[in-house]
C-alpha cells in the first residue's frame, strides 16, 4: 500500500538564530501506511505535540522532507497548505474545540463548509450520518455546552470524519475523559478506521489505549526509537 | 449563505449582549447625526425665510457705469492718471423684458418681479421724511416679499395714485390709511398718493422708509419711463441663490447679486454651524468606529480557540479576516437602519417640541432621503473600516498557539 505520510530527517527549532534555539526534532524519519492505525507515545517534552503539527501542516519543519499524500509540503505556500489540510487531514484534540455557537450538526459540517463555500443538502445528509454512528442521532441540534465532554469529543470525531480524510490526527483524544468514556472513543477511533479506511495516529499517554493500536511510533527526547519504527 | 456570512452572523447573534450594546452604540450615534444634521438645517432654513421675508433671494441691476479713460495707451508710452469713479445715474435694465423672460426660464428661479426704486421725500403738512421709491408690480411683488400678509391695515392694492407705506413713516407723517401724502423725487418731479393700507415688514428702517406704489408712477416719478432699475427674484434652493447669480452675471453682463451676497454676516454664521456640525459628526463616527473595533477586538481574543480550530480546518487568513470584516459591516449597517428610524422619531418630536415665536414649527418634521443613504453608506463603511484591526489581529492568529492552550 501506498504511504499516507513520509517523513525524511525532519528537524524542528524554535528561536532560530538567536541564542536560545532549541531544536526540539532531531531528524525523524518516519513513514504510515494508508489505512494504519498507530499511535504516538512519549514523555512530556519529547516532542510528540511539534511533531503532530508539523504532520498537521500548522508549522513547517526546519529541515527535511514532509511528504502528505505524496505531496511535498515544501513546494506549497501558505494558501495550498491550507488546502491540502482542510482536504487530506482530520483533527481531533484533546479540548474538543467546538465552535460554541453552533449545533452538533453545524459543527460536523463545519469543513464540508470551509471547503465548499457554502451548505448543500449533501453536507447535511453526510454530517447527520456521521453523528448517528457516534451515536448522537438524538442531539443533532444541541449546542456542545448542552453536550457532556465524552459527547462533544464525538462530535469533534465525527467533524474530523467529515471530509473522509485519508489521515486524522488525534492529539490526546481520551486526555481528559475519565476511563470508561476513554475506551468508548477509543473503540469509536477504531470503528472509523475500519469502516472509513482513514490512517490515524494518535498521540496518547495512555499505555492501556495505544496496547490497542496496530502500531506504537515512540518518541524520547526528539528522536524515534529505532525499535518502534 | 457563504461561510463567512454564516460565521459572521451567527457570531454576532451569539454574542447577545455585546451585539445588542454595540448595535444600541451604533443607532445612537448614527440617529444623533442625522437628528443634528436636520436640525441645523431646519434652523438654517427657518432663519433664512425670516430674514429673506423682506428681499429677493437675488437681485439684478444694470451693471455700475464705469469710467472711461479719455487718453488711450499707446505702445511703450507710460501714463500716470487719476481715475475718478464716475456718479452712478439711476439707471433702467436694457431690454427688460426680454430678461424677465430669460430669468424666468432658468433653473432654480420661482417668481420674478420687476421694480423701479429711487429716493426722494414724502410730505404730509409740515412733516416731511426721506423715503425710497418702491415702484411693483403689486402681484409679482408680493410674490417675492409678502407684503400682504404683513399689512396692519388696509389692503395691499396700488391702483394708479395709490400707495401702502411703513407703520414707522405713517407714525412719523401722522397719516391713516385713506389719508393723502405727497412725494417729491430725486428727479425734483411729484405726485400725490392715496394710502390704501400700512404694512410691518419687521424691519424698522424699512417701515420708515419704503413706500410701494405702482410701477408706472415710480418710472414717471424718477424719470424713467418704462424702465425698471432691479429685477427681483426668488429661486426654490435658497442656498442656490449664488449660482443663480453668478449664472444671470455671465449670461446677461448684468450685475446680479444673492442674499448671500448682501447678508455676508449670516452666511458666515450659517458657515461657522455648519463646521460645528461637521465636527460634532465626525466626532461621532469616531466614537462608533472605536466602539465597534473595540468590541470586535474583544470578541477576536474570546474566539481565538475557534479561530484556530477553523484554520486547521482549512479556512484561509484571508476568510478569517472576511468574517470580522463582515461583523463590522453589518454593525453598522443595521445601526444605520435603526439609527434611520430613531432619527425619524427624534425629528419628528422636535417639529412639535420646537417652535417659534409665532407658534409655527421650527423645523419640518421631515428628513431628505439623502440624509438616510449617506448615513448608511457612512456607518457601513466606518464599520468596515473599524473591523479592520481586530480582522487582521484575527487572521495573524497563530493556530498552533491557538489550539495548544486548550
Amino acid at each position: 500500500m501506498a504511504d499516507i505520510l513520509r517523513l525524511e530527517a525532519v528537524r524542528k527549532s524554535y528561536n532560530v538564530g538567536m541564542p536560545i534555539e532549541t531544536e526540539v526534532l532531531h531528524g525523524i524519519d518516519l513513514a504510515l501506511r494508508a489505512g494504519e492505525f498507530a499511535a504516538l507515545i512519549g514523555p512530556s517534552g519529547s516532542g510528540k505535540s511539534t511533531l503532530l503539527h508539523l504532520i498537521g501542516l500548522l508549522e513547517r519543519p526546519t529541515a527535511g522532507r514532509i511528504l502528505i499524500a505524496g505531496r511535498e509540503i515544501d513546494a506549497l505556500d501558505e494558501a495550498g497548505m491550507t488546502e491540502l489540510r482542510g482536504r487530506t487531514l482530520g483533527f481531533v484534540f484533546q479540548f474538543h474545540h467546538l465552535l460554541p455557537e453552533f449545533t452538533a450538526l453545524e459543527n460536523v459540517m463545519m469543513p464540508a463548509l470551509i471547503d465548499q463555500g457554502r451548505a448543500t443538502r449533501a453536507m447535511r445528509e453526510r454530517a447527520r450520518g456521521l453523528l448517528a454512528k457516534v451515536g448522537l442521532a438524538d442531539a443533532l441540534d444541541k449546542k456542545p455546552s448542552a453536550l457532556s465532554g465524552g459527547m462533544q469529543q464525538r462530535v469533534a470525531i465525527a467533524r474530523a470524519l467529515t471530509m473522509n480524510p485519508p489521515l486524522v490526527l488525534a492529539d490526546e483524544p481520551t486526555g481528559n475523559l475519565d476511563s470508561h468514556t476513554a475506551d468508548d472513543i477509543f473503540a469509536l477511533l477504531r470503528e472509523f478506521n475500519r469502516a472509513e479506511g482513514s490512517a490515524f495516529l494518535i498521540v496518547t499517554h495512555d499505555a492501556r489505549l495505544a496496547a490497542g493500536c496496530d502500531r506504537r511510533i515512540e518518541l524520547m527526547d526528539g528522536q524515534l526509537l529505532a525499535a518502534t519504527v | 449563505m457563504p461561510f463567512e456570512w454564516v460565521l459572521a452572523l451567527r457570531f454576532l447573534r451569539e454574542g447577545r449582549m455585546q451585539t445588542a450594546l454595540i448595535m444600541a452604540g451604533t443607532t445612537v450615534g448614527v440617529a444623533v447625526i442625522i437628528f443634528i444634521t436636520a436640525l441645523m438645517n431646519g434652523l438654517q432654513a427657518s432663519l433664512a425665510t425670516r430674514t429673506l421675508s423682506t428681499q429677493a433671494h437675488v437681485s439684478v441691476r444694470a451693471p455700475d457705469d464705469a469710467p472711461t479713460p479719455v487718453l488711450e495707451r499707446a505702445g511703450a508710452t507710460s501714463v500716470v492718471a487719476h481715475i475718478e469713479p464716475r456718479v452712478q445715474r439711476l439707471r433702467s435694465i436694457d431690454q427688460w423684458q426680454r430678461v424677465t423672460r430669460e430669468l424666468v426660464a432658468l433653473p432654480h428661479v420661482v417668481d420674478v418681479s420687476p421694480i423701479t426704486t429711487g429716493s426722494g421725500f414724502a410730505f404730509r403738512g409740515n412733516a416731511s421724511k426721506s423715503i425710497a421709491l418702491m415702484g411693483v408690480i403689486p402681484e409679482r411683488y408680493d410674490r417675492i416679499v409678502k407684503v400682504s400678509d404683513k399689512l396692519t391695515a388696509g389692503q395691499f392694492r396700488v391702483g394708479p395714485g395709490e400707495a401702502v407705506i411703513g407703520i414707522e413713516l405713517a407714525r412719523d407723517l401722522g397719516a391713516a390709511v385713506g389719508d393723502r401724502i405727497r412725494i417729491l423725487s430725486s428727479e425734483n418731479r411729484d405726485d400725490v398718493f392715496r394710502l390704501t393700507g400700512l404694512f410691518d415688514l419687521g424691519v424698522k428702517d424699512l417701515n420708515r422708509r419704503w413706500v410701494i406704489m405702482p410701477l408706472r408712477s415710480a418710472q414717471s416719478l424718477l424719470d424713467l419711463s418704462g424702465g425698471v432699475t432691479h429685477i427681483d427674484l426668488t429661486v426654490d434652493d435658497i442656498f442656490a441663490a449664488e449660482d443663480v447669480a453668478t449664472r444671470i452675471v455671465s449670461q446677461t453682463g448684468l450685475t446680479a447679486e444673492s442674499w448671500m451676497a448682501i447678508n455676508t454676516q449670516l452666511l458666515t454664521a450659517f458657515k461657522n454651524q455648519n463646521m460645528t456640525t461637521r465636527t460634532v459628526r465626525v466626532f461621532m463616527l469616531l466614537i462608533v468606529a472605536l466602539g465597534i473595533a473595540s468590541v470586535l477586538v474583544v470578541s477576536v481574543v474570546q474566539k481565538q480557540r475557534e479561530i484556530g480550530i477553523l484554520r486547521a480546518m482549512g479556512a484561509s487568513p484571508r476568510r478569517i479576516m472576511r468574517v470580522f470584516l463582515i461583523q463590522g459591516g453589518i454593525v453598522g449597517g443595521s445601526g444605520a437602519l435603526l439609527g434611520s428610524g430613531l432619527a425619524t422619531l427624534m425629528v419628528y418630536g422636535a417639529s412639535f417640541a420646537l417652535r417659534q415665536d409665532d407658534g409655527s414649527a421650527l423645523i419640518s418634521g421631515r428628513i431628505e432621503a439623502s440624509y438616510y443613504l449617506t448615513a448608511a453608506a457612512v456607518a457601513v463603511l466606518t464599520g468596515l473600516l473599524a473591523a479592520v484591526a481586530p480582522a487582521r489581529r484575527a487572521a495573524k492568529m497563530d493556530p498552533v498557539e491557538a489550539i495548544r492552550y486548550g
